[in-house]
């Protein structure tokens, strides 16, 4: 039991902290630019794929560093020759635009390497287990995920917090015009945070891609839960994305590993539930079996309870 | 004695940690045109945002011919007969002058939510948006967009959808922003013709409008009212020239 | 006949409307084309229905599906019910219980959703239609697992002696339908609500200040929208006789939203020309190439990006001109870039073509086949042909984009001059 707990725990920090890591790029981009990127699960995609081709050719750690940059290169280029065309039609053109975006990188990724999942590996250097507990073991790549995430989650603290360029990003984030008046380049700064933003999302894709299963559907699959961390944490909050994706790494991580379900749990009291008594799918679906829809249930609860987010204060 | 239209009761606004209404009393009466004055950044479109809804006060209250609408959404107050113009033209710039009049009789007129009967057939709502659009002078723009028109004719334009909802209680904000000598002269008649009979409460920086129209003005000088009286006392008023220093003369040249 | 022509104007189009549509199926008489009729019949009341809500209303919705699903599923449940007790009700009713079934179900995420507006609206309708299909999987009862849930319509109550096997009757039963919910649809964009739908849409601030809760709009809006959606469903359940948990996804919700887009959301009639268009293309590409959907979503991106008011958008700029007869002005300018538009067309194809043939179809060898022409996809020889085609189409294009631009300025100006006189 407590191995279960302790491994939960585990799993869903990193859960949690791989979503703030896509959430954190997510929620810059929109704070500034007032675009909610659809695509930006398609680059976290886009990530795991060139990593997963750079290793194949030179390994996993050139990856490392070359996939994000990649990526966020193609972030700046789709920022300056795509999005700024497009954001003299208002905010419903530029959403609709990253929407088609991720259609076609979606359609592109299949077309290029299939249909099919492929076998990005977890590095040689990495593929041991770095404890064990109970009799079950913890693969030490989980370990350099979870710790690449926090040093990455630490540095875009120190960066936002300690650093000049910091201060203009924390400033462009709510007073995007008045930034401008005081002569920085917006547009530039626009560009790099769409590019930064996307090149934080390919990491996080060559992290998870040999730890999670790298397929065209990962974006599609992923993509929802990312917007519901940012709606439920307020859009337009780091603080608050980052208690939501927490949240629900962890609320997801657990529900999975439970097999009871309300049949379960009425039986000892006399109460017999089959599929064939009234609404019997509910009564005999385990938690495991309902924990994908977890994440949108919260959203609902806290739309009724909460409409702003947790910590919520821009509307668009 | 004339009741009151429109009372405010110690109205505080605070934006975080910044006080922009300190504390203002305001009396409007019914049927009376009260202007309000004031320097800028003194919080007279604020203090119309509180009033109408568009922001929530800190503390106070508003009082609508004696009911208490403090808090209300911008729509209920609306339905309760009180209709504001705004600075910065706000119109439905992509429907035509005609359907912009015709959207703000809908709800007077009782058409609610429906969607059963089809709006060309609603006569009434055709001959009030016919006769609003006539005292706008904008017969002849009826099918242009709203978003086409020249400057003078959207601030008309939004004078018109304030006043066709017959709401009794109108608060212009800076109708004659912009305007030239001639356009004023014209848009001051039209202010005068639509408040007969109603409440209007102006804000305005142009005083040769002020001192023509108003009945009363009240001073608001750094969220506080200094002094509410006829246009003669104000003028006379020692803390209001004080108030004022310099921009009496400024105002003089403008016209 | 010209005078009877403009009194009945508004009369005649629908008149004829209806005739058209009786028509067709006397000039499209084979199978393959009368299934294609009917998946446009029920794509179009989807479109329409998706507009009510980005077109009409402001609101763009990414979980529309979960309507038009629920619609289907309800109308399929309800005709094994009806067929297994032998009620006595016609097939022609049933799209009546999808679209109900629709209704409910907007009603009930509805009142959730629109607590928010903009981006947070868009956001939490892909988390209602992820959530439902995600309950889709649990719900085996319902939603029939795997399988889905299938259905007869031949096994309902005889109507006037018809029993819907045959395609045709099928045909005309989604053509009355397409017809009346067009019709239903257009009286709405005429009532006092569908008046402040479009003023919600341009400015909701406004609106709040003239009586209307804009929440309120917006809901019942949305309400209306899951009706209609779910009619369109039940009719899909009716022509297919099975519905799959498949039609509630993201998939369906982002393929309305391309229909409705590049039809052109601005106008009544763009989500038609949209829903005929990709139906059309859907059926007759996909024959052809394996990447049509990357077409479809390049399509997309250069409507959203150029061609903000999409197809619908485009011909009716063109309407001052051809009604008072400036149009010839044009037609150099436009013959003229006639040419290099195919330059960058075939270039962009070959390419997107011999990527697939190289990258999908590896198996097959390197020899490729479009339409005449045939090539080796590594050939290098092929590719300098078809980049040069490209671009050489696209700088010629560049070149002549002021000069189409500047005679189309000068017919706009001399219609409107016309026109004043």
């Amino acid at each position: 039991m407590l191995e279960l707990i302790i491994f939960s725990t585990l799993n869903g920090l990193l859960y949690g902290l791989l979503l703030f890591l896509l959430a954190s790029g997510l929620t810059l981009i929109f704070s500034m630019m007032g675009v909610l990127n659809f695509a930006h699960a398609s680059f976290y995609m886009l990530g795991a794929y060139f990593g997963f081709q750079i290793s194949l050719y030179i390994g996993y750690w050139p990856g490392l560093i070359l996939a994000p940059l990649l990526v966020g290169g193609i972030g700046a280029l789709v920022e300056r020759f795509g999005l700024r065309t497009v954001r003299k039609h208002g905010h419903v053109a530029e959403l609709l635009f990253t929407f088609g975006l991720a259609f076609m990188i979606e359609e592109l990724v299949q077309m290029v390497w299939g249909k099919v999942p492929v076998d990005y590996r977890v590095p040689d250097l990495l593929n041991f287990s770095a404890f064990t507990l109970f009799s079950t073991t913890y693969p030490a790549f989980r370990m350099f995920m979870l710790i690449t995430s926090v040093v990455v989650f630490l540095g875009l603290l120190l960066l936002l917090t300690k650093t000049r360029v910091g201060l203009i990003i924390r400033a462009a984030l709510t007073h995007p015009n008045m930034v401008g008046m005081l002569g920085h380049n917006v547009p530039l700064v626009f560009m790099m945070v769409f590019g930064v933003g996307c090149g934080l999302a390919a990491l996080a894709g060559v992290i998870a891609g040999p730890a999670l299963v790298t397929q065209p559907a990962m974006a599609a699959s992923l993509g929802p839960i990312l917007f519901v961390v940012v709606v439920v944490g307020g859009l337009g909050s780091l603080q608050g994305a980052f208690i939501a994706a927490l949240l629900i790494g962890l609320v997801q991580t657990f529900a999975v590993a439970i097999n009871v379900s309300v049949a379960d749990i009425l039986a000892p009291l006399g109460i017999t539930l089959t599929r064939d008594s009234m609404g019997g799918d509910l009564w005999m679906a385990t938690v495991a079996q309902v924990a994908p829809i977890i994440p949108y249930l919260l959203l609902v609860l806290v739309l009724i309870f909460r409409p702003k987010g947790l910590m919520g204060y821009r509307e668009t | 004695m004339n009741a009151s239209a429109l009372q405010l009761k110690e109205l505080h606004k605070r934006f975080g940690e910044t006080p922009i209404i300190r504390g203002v009393n305001l009396d409007v009466r019914q049927g009376e045109r009260h202007a309000v004055i004031g320097p800028n950044g003194a919080g007279k479109s604020t203090l119309f945002h509180l009033i109408s809804g568009r922001f929530p006060v800190s503390s106070g209250q508003v009082l609508l011919k004696g009911e208490d609408i403090t808090g209300l959404a911008p729509f209920m107050i609306n339905r309760r007969g009180l209709s504001r113009s705004f600075q910065v033209t706000n119109i439905f710039s992509r429907l035509s002058v005609y359907e912009n009049i015709r959207c703000a009789v809908l709800w007077s007129l009782g058409y609610r939510y429906s969607f059963w009967r089809m709006v060309e057939k609603a006569r009434d709502a055709r001959e009030l948006t016919e006769s609003v659009l006539e005292q706008i002078n904008l017969v002849s723009r009826r099918d242009v967009l709203a978003g086409v028109l020249s400057y003078a004719e959207q601030r008309a334009l939004e004078i018109g959808i304030t006043i066709a909802s017959g709401a009794d209680v109108i608060m212009l904000d800076e109708p004659t922003a912009g305007m030239s000598l001639s356009e004023t002269e014209y848009a001051v008649a039209l202010i005068r013709r639509v408040s007969e009979g109603k409440t209007l409460l102006i804000v305005e920086h142009d005083m040769s409008v002020v001192f023509d129209l108003a009945d009363r003005i009240s001073v608001l000088v750094y969220g506080q009212v200094i002094a509410t009286d006829t246009p003669e006392n104000i003028r006379a008023n020692p803390a209001v020239q004080e108030a004022y220093l310099g921009s009496a003369t400024e105002e003089k040249d403008h016209a | 006949m010209r005078e009877i022509v403009n009194k009945n104007g508004y009369w005649m189009q629908w008149v004829l409307a209806a005739l058209a549509v009786i028509a067709l199926p006397y000039v499209f008489s084979s199978g393959a084309a009368l299934t294609m009729m009917c998946l446009m019949g029920f794509a179009i009341i989807f479109s329409l229905s998706y507009n009510m809500l980005l077109g009409q209303t402001g609101i763009l919705s990414f979980g529309h599906a979960v309507y038009y699903g629920m619609g289907g599923f309800m109308t399929a449940h309800a005709l094994n019910v009806i067929a297994a007790g032998k009620l006595p009700i016609p097939l022609p009713v049933m799209p009546l219980v999808g679209g109900l079934a629709g209704l409910l179900f907007a009603m009930l995420f509805g009142w959730v959703s629109t607590k928010r507006a903009g981006t947070a609206f868009s956001m939490i309708s892909l988390g209602i239609g992820e959530l439902v299909a995600a309950c889709s999987l649990i719900l085996r009862g319902f939603f029939g697992g795997e399988g889905g849930i299938s259905t007869s319509r031949t096994e309902t109550m005889k109507f006037f002696g018809l029993n819907f096997g045959p395609q045709i009757q099928v045909y005309y039963l989604i053509a009355a339908w397409c017809l009346v919910c067009i019709a239903a649809m257009y009286l709405f964009t005429r009532t006092p609500l569908g008046r402040m739908c479009n003023a919600v849409r341009d400015n909701p601030e406004r609106a709040e200040f003239v009586g209307y809760s804009t929440q309120m709009v917006r809901f019942i809006a949305f309400c209306a929208s899951g009706f209609f959606a779910g009619v369109a469903g039940g009719l899909s359940a009716i022509h297919y006789e099975i519905v799959t948990s498949s039609v509630i996804g993201a998939g369906p919700s982002g393929y309305v939203l391309l229909m409705s887009y590049i039809g052109g959301v601005g106008f009544f009639i763009g989500p038609i020309i949209g829903a005929v268009l990709m139906t059309a293309l859907q059926i007759s590409l996909s024959d052809y190439t394996g990447a049509w959907m990357l077409y479809v979503g390049l399509m997309f991106v250069m409507v959203v990006m150029y061609a903000p008011g999409g197809l619908a958008g485009l011909l009716l700029m063109h309407k001052p001109m051809l009604m008072r007869g400036t149009f010839r002005r044009l037609l150099p300018a436009y013959g003229l870039a006639v040419v290099p538009v195919l330059m960058v067309t075939a270039g962009g194809v070959l390419v997107v073509e011999t990527c697939y043939h190289l990258l999908v179809k590896a198996s097959e060898g390197t020899a490729m086949n479009v339409l005449w022409l045939q090539y080796d996809a590594k050939s290098p020889w092929a590719w300098s042909a078809i980049v040069v085609l490209f671009v050489a189409g696209g700088m010629a294009l560049r070149k002549l984009s002021p000069y189409v631009a500047e005679s189309f300025h000068d017919a706009v100006q001399q219609a409107q001059s016309k026109g004043a006189q």
